[in-house]
């Protein structure tokens, strides 16, 4: 049997048997929506990096393999995210939320209107983030094993709605819609903390063997880096400016290489703060204290891993070559930046263990990024349903517009059909998207904006404005979100091939939708005093208040069995 | 004064009937209210802007002034200082190191000064509800 397959077989035998244990122990809302609250402070900091490290990561390593120092921009932005996290989010989310961000939220403002808002924003964050991540996916199985794919296809040789269903995809949508319906968030953390840990030792082993390759002479691995030209620009690879060309173009007398990147920066270290599930990971441990342990073993290992993105990438790029980093190593091969880790792998196996190494290797670190993908496809697919189930039908539509009372039995029901019809559904847009998307990069990348732009300034406003209402929340969540999404259609990097001429002129748009997302949360607060729309929300203030900074009232940790 | 009395039973969140709801609003105010305006609470808000707000303002500049380096100062930022090691990726690894260094900062002071302050504040809410007869 093909070694990668067999690789991939056990990644998915491990996860299963965890579904099946986690399964046993989902009956309750609490247990399905935040693991009971028993998760400890490190296994959370470890399910956060589980659930962080996505697709993307591979892709920081890709664009520091095709672009050099500048692709490292992205792993630094990762990184120092987390202080707004840490200093801001992680302990006030905990002592006031229940499963949601919305709950938080609610606790000042009217709830029909922000659970709907919230639902809106958590979805449109999240489907863009699962979007990038199933076509990763899709495209990852199809080169490393394509046999898979093959064999998978007359299973799945439906069309769905005009669309043709890809077999790679929808086998990474089956697999993560088991662990959610079956384990819920216990499954979901343990398959994230498996997966952080098997991504660790993959990324851990390579930086070894670069570094054995240049005999642990760092200088002698920067010579070998600065002699990699670009060759548009014509710079070396430790130097700036080679995916950010600076000097060329400008807005506004601005550097538009300049606006682009320090516009990337801003999305990344402010979005991270109002990714939904992300936020949803703090509810599952038993307090404040562990909430914040969390956050620093998160940003232990998420900073590891960023540093040794050096490595691999740079390493990537001196001893394999964006030439030969592509599906078939075979003349004309078209390089396929996705690839950079798995190719690194198959070279330095080969050098040190062999061809049989190489082979291994290169499954090895293939199974490695399909546990990465599946892990957060399954927190993004909780996130998601979060906001249909529990925002959206449960505190929505039974709870204040029918005036019912949810047993605990339906809301765990209506929580597995939800993250069933979100998974069914993301199979299906991924499938169409996919055909069409050279953007997955930009899809992931507008997750973050939305985040920033419409998340963040809401829970910001909510925990510490005393005057913000649900005016403002309302225009920061619907607003930040559209305002994003249109400015990246009207931009150059949506349409392919690209826009020379777009209507907006930079590729990232936080500096522009983050901005006017805080902007709307502020007028639509003054408005709706104007309005006296909304006066709870401001008496209500004292509680979120005293509550955020003491975890006095905090959901409690309920008795096990 | 009104937080000596016992706090509402359930935090509520606002107005969520078949969810918990707590006692009247307008009492619920008045007692959050009067937490808020104790001494304990007071320091506690205090000690944490003293730390939270300076920090954050801190790394907002120090990492943006990265990109802003590089786009303006390209030609600097590539000057190698030891073999080809540049000042770029130097500026980008000490950002590593900021990160970290502030959130060992954060966790120390957290749980030697917030954490205890915070233990104050519940002891008060605590203290308010026994003194009830």
């Amino acid at each position: 049997m093909n070694l990668t397959l067999a690789l991939f077989l056990i990644v998915v035998g491990i996860t299963l048997v965890i579904t099946g244990w986690a399964a046993r122990r989902t009956r309750t809302t609490v247990q399905f929506w935040a693991a009971g609250r028993g998760i400890t402070g490190w296994q959370n900091g470890l399910a956060i990096a589980g659930d962080y490290m996505s697709a993307a990561s591979f892709l920081g390593i890709a664009l520091i393999a095709f672009n050099g120092y500048d692709g490292f921009m992205y792993s630094v932005g990762w990184l120092v995210a987390y202080l707004t996290v840490l200093f801001l989010i992680a302990e006030p989310m905990r002592n006031t939320g229940k499963y949601t961000l919305a709950d938080v939220l609610s606790y000042r403002m009217s709830p029909i209107p922000v659970r709907s808002a919230a639902a809106f924003s958590t979805v449109a964050v999240s489907a863009s983030y699962m979007m990038a991540q199933m076509i990763g996916a899709g495209s990852l199985i199809k080169i490393l094993i394509p046999t898979l794919d093959s064999t998978l296809k007359p299973w799945f040789n439906w069309t769905v709605f005009g669309t043709k269903l890809d077999p790679s995809i929808t086998v990474v949508g089956l697999l993560m819609m088991v662990y959610v319906i079956a384990g819920g968030m216990v499954a979901t953390t343990w398959v994230q903390i498996v997966k952080a840990v098997l991504l660790m030792g993959g990324a851990v082993l390579l930086s070894f063997l670069v570094l054995l390759h240049f005999g642990f002479n760092l200088g002698g691995f920067f010579d070998a880096i600065a002699g990699v030209k670009d060759k548009a620009t014509g710079l070396n690879f430790t130097d700036p400016g080679i995916l950010y060309k600076y000097g060329q173009k400008q807005v506004f007398g601005i550097d538009l290489a300049l606006l682009d990147n320090a516009s990337l920066g801003m999305a990344l270290i402010l979005g991270t703060a109002g990714l939904p599930h992300i936020l949803m990971r703090f509810f599952t441990v038993p307090n404040g204290k562990a909430a914040r342990q969390s956050v620093v073993w998160a940003m232990g290992l998420i900073g590891s891993f960023y540093i040794m993105t050096t490595f691999l990438g740079f390493g990537a790029a001196t001893l394999v070559g964006k030439t030969k980093i592509c599906a078939t190593v075979t003349a004309g091969c078209k390089p396929n930046s996705n690839l950079a880790a798995p190719r690194l792998a198959e070279y330095l196996g080969t050098q040190f263990f062999g061809g049989t190494g190489g082979e291994f290797l290169l499954a090895f670190i293939a199974a490695v990024a399909f546990a990465t993908i599946l892990a957060v496809v399954a927190g993004l697919t909780l996130a998601a349903s979060g906001a249909f189930s529990h925002d959206f039908y449960v505190n929505v539509i039974r709870t204040h517009i029918l005036h019912g009372h949810v047993s605990d039995r339906e809301q765990v029901t209506v929580a597995r059909i939800t993250a069933g019809l979100v998974g069914l559904l993301s199979i299906w847009l991924a499938a169409r998207v996919g055909a069409t998307a050279n953007a997955a990069a930009l899809v992931a990348g507008v997750a973050f904006v939305i985040a920033s732009a419409a998340n963040l300034p809401a829970i910001l406003f909510t925990l510490f404005w005393k005057r913000f209402n649900t005016w403002g929340a309302v225009a920061s969540l619907v607003g930040g979100t559209l305002v994003t999404i249109w400015l990246v259609a009207i931009g150059p990097g949506w349409t392919v091939p690209v826009n020379e001429h777009p209507a907006f002129p930079l590729q990232n748009v936080g500096i522009v939708s983050i901005p006017i997302g805080f902007a709307l949360a502020i007028i639509g607060t003054y408005l709706g005093e104007l309005a006296r729309a909304d006066r709870l929300a401001e008496q209500k203030f004292h509680e979120i208040d005293v509550r955020a900074l003491t975890g006095l009232g905090a959901e409690p940790v309920p008795a096990a069995g | 004064m009104e937080i000596d009395r016992p706090p509402p039973s359930q935090p509520s969140a606002r107005s969520e009937p078949g969810l918990g709801e707590g006692g009247p609003p307008g009492e619920d105010v008045a007692y959050w209210e009067g937490l808020e305006h104790t001494e304990e609470f007071r320091r506690l808000v205090a000690a944490r802007m003293r730390f939270v707000l300076p920090a954050t303002v801190f790394f907002l500049v120090y990492y943006f002034l990265l990109p802003l380096a590089n786009g303006l100062a390209p030609g600097f930022m590539r000057t190698a200082v030891i073999g080809h090691i540049n000042i770029a990726y130097l500026f980008a690894l000490s950002q590593f190191v900021m990160a970290w260094l502030l959130a060992w900062f954060y966790i120390r002071k957290a749980n030697n000064v917030f954490d205890r302050l915070a233990a104050m504040v519940r002891d008060r809410a605590a203290r308010g509800r026994s003194s009830q007869p």
